[in-house]
């Protein structure tokens, strides 16, 4: 059969993007996991701001109230509602692997690179936004809760607060997008949760079996101690500054979003 | 009532062509999962105003050719283009083809139309669009209800909703009706062979041999990845050892004696009954009469698809091709 010319109405790639980034926020608004992810990640947050500021100022000394990190303090909740940003990072693509939704997903959009963009793009709006919003509420609950005059209290005004505060954000957002490459990748939601989490978590345990001298050289480099360093008002010898250490964190997550950026095309789905 | 439903399809395609030009090409396609040969080397056309069946035993490669025209799986050599590009070239292919794949390839947590609504979005398709598709599935009255809650034919309901949603003019389902009930059954018939009456290509697969006789009138048949045939229904059961004529008389043994006679085979079954073939009615009718036979029976049977496949496929157990008319190009 001989191939006509096809009548295609005109050709607008930035409506395209534009078509497939409303699929995708429909799919991201449209199951309750990401209502439960994102307001669990702000809840964390906001209660152990809260507990931290009860609780912790009777137990520390005077020289600990000064020399301790209280805007990364005031961000302590950042351990649990990771995992939840995390999670929904991966779920966000391995939901579709495992219900067979993908297959209906690239037969709408074919051009595979485009939907991993705008899902990317999608996802780290809603993950930035509700990140940024946590942290802001964990840094005023903190404030609020901590005894009046107390050596622990900051304002965003303070040297690189405003910075930390709204890294611990940034940081999250991240995050979510290294799960969602891994997920990407690995196209398993066990499997990529556990990549992720151990990617986090394992490396630091390792280290530790290290002598002490590497320690210090390689720990920085290591995903949630660069990550971290975003979030932190007070930097020590061995951690990098605030944005090299974030930059070496998004290096990951582009490693992971870029490989399966490479491999989407070349496999079957 | 069929027809105030179809009427629901009417949608403006901004992408349709011409009707002849639209159809399924593959040539030569090969897939490979590891060292299995899915499929092999496959070459065939879906013309458009029919339904095409898509027959073959399980693991045949029905689902393998299908992702490999949708371009979810790459071949290893061969190419197949629907309307004459590969689908992956579209831009907006559900425009183009509209696919059942697997029944509940839907995230569980997701109402119904918020499902084909994402679908929908991402070709450029209105949410009314997704209202009418639902509605025309007969899912209008729990569009907002959770799909994880919908039962087999239900999820297949959605699945079709969703190939329909930019009325293409190629269809492609994969098993459709299973778990539909009777009505459900008749319901896709008839607008499958609505679709086809409009002048679009259906390619269904399906391993119903009896409802594939009924909606289908061209046949693709593959085994272990091969073409055996690619023909009309009509031709394929024409083409079989076919019919026989059924009698039951009180005197079967002494007409069986005499049609043997004269050269028809006769097979004798319990209660007086005897399978001829070789001997037309009129020619048994004639004969019992100038014996003085009474028949209680005499009526003709033509081979039913299924036994007709289960001859075409069943005695060749590596399914190769039996006969050069039916598989033209191969040998």
């Amino acid at each position: 059969m001989e191939a006509e010319t096809t009548p295609q109405i005109s050709y607008r790639p930035l409506q395209h993007f534009g078509d497939v980034l409303r699929s995708e926020y429909c799919k991201l608004r449209s199951v309750r996991s990401t209502f439960w992810a994102l307001s669990a990640a702000v809840a964390f947050n906001v209660a152990a701001a809260a507990l931290l500021a009860i609780f912790l100022p009777g137990h520390l000394s005077a020289h600990d109230k000064a020399t301790i990190d209280s805007t990364r303090l005031s961000l302590g909740g950042m351990h649990l509602s990771q995992v939840a940003i995390g999670l929904l990072g991966v779920l966000v693509i391995t939901s579709e692997y495992g219900s067979g939704m993908i297959r209906a997903t690239l037969a709408a959009v074919p051009q595979r690179r485009l939907m991993l963009a705008a899902k990317m793009t999608v996802f780290a709006a809603a993950a930035g936004i509700t990140g940024i919003l946590a942290s802001f509420a964990a840094y005023f609950t903190f404030q609020a809760f901590l005894p009046a005059r107390d050596a622990l209290r900051t304002a965003l005004s303070d040297p690189g607060v405003l910075r930390a505060v709204a890294g611990g954000g940034l940081y999250l957002a991240v995050l979510g997008l290294f799960g969602l490459g891994l997920g990407a990748i690995l196209r398993s939601s066990a499997a990529a949760v556990a990549a992720l989490f151990g990617a986090l978590f394992v490396p630091q345990l390792i280290v530790t079996l290290l002598p002490a001298s590497w320690q210090d050289t390689v720990s920085p480099y290591l995903p949630m101690q660069a990550g971290a360093a975003v979030f932190s008002v007070r930097h020590e010898a061995h951690t990098l500054a605030a944005w090299a250490g974030f930059g070496v964190f998004c290096l990951y997550a582009a490693a992971a979003l870029g490989t399966a950026y490479a491999l989407i095309n070349h496999r079957d789905a | 009532m069929a027809d105030a439903r179809l009427a629901l399809v009417r949608f403006r395609n901004p992408c349709r062509q011409t009707l002849e030009s639209l159809m399924i090409e593959a040539a030569g396609l090969t897939k490979r999962y590891g060292t299995t040969l899915a499929v092999d080397d496959l070459s065939f056309s879906v013309p458009p105003g029919h339904v095409t069946g898509f027959l073959g035993p399980n693991g045949a490669g029905k689902s393998t050719t299908m992702r490999l025209i949708l371009g979810l799986d790459a071949p290893a050599s061969g190419s197949v283009t629907v309307s004459g590009q590969p689908y992956a070239a579209y831009r907006r292919p559900l425009f183009q083809a509209g696919a059942l794949l697997e029944a509940k390839a839907f995230h569980g947590g997701r109402s119904a139309r918020n499902h084909l609504l994402c679908l929908a979005l991402s070709n450029g398709i209105s949410p009314a669009r997704v209202d009418k598709v639902l509605e025309l599935v007969g899912l209008g009255s729990v569009a907002r209800k959770r799909a994880g809650g919908f039962s087999l034919g239900m999820s297949q309901r959605l699945g079709i909703a969703a190939a329909l949603l930019g009325d293409p003019p190629v269809l492609m389902l994969d098993e459709p009706v299973n778990g539909l009930d009777p009505e459900g059954v008749r319901w896709i018939r008839t607008l499958l062979k609505a679709l086809a009456a409009e002048g679009r290509t259906v390619l269904l697969s399906s391993h119903l041999m009896s409802e594939m006789s009924l909606t289908a009138d061209r046949l693709i048949i593959i085994g272990r990845g091969r073409l055996i045939a690619q023909t009309t229904v009509q031709d394929f059961l024409a083409a079989g050892s076919g019919g026989y004529v059924r009698v039951r008389s009180p005197q079967a043994s002494a007409l069986a004696d005499l049609l043997t006679a004269r050269g028809a085979a006769v097979a004798r079954q319990a209660g007086h009954t005897l399978s001829i073939t070789g001997a037309s009615c009129d020619a048994i009718g004639e004969i019992a009469r100038q014996n003085g036979f009474t028949l209680q029976e005499l009526s003709e049977h033509q081979a039913s698809l299924e036994e007709r496949y289960m001859e075409f496929t069943g005695d060749s157990v590596d399914y190769r091709a039996a006969g050069g008319a039916l598989a033209p190009g191969r040998n």
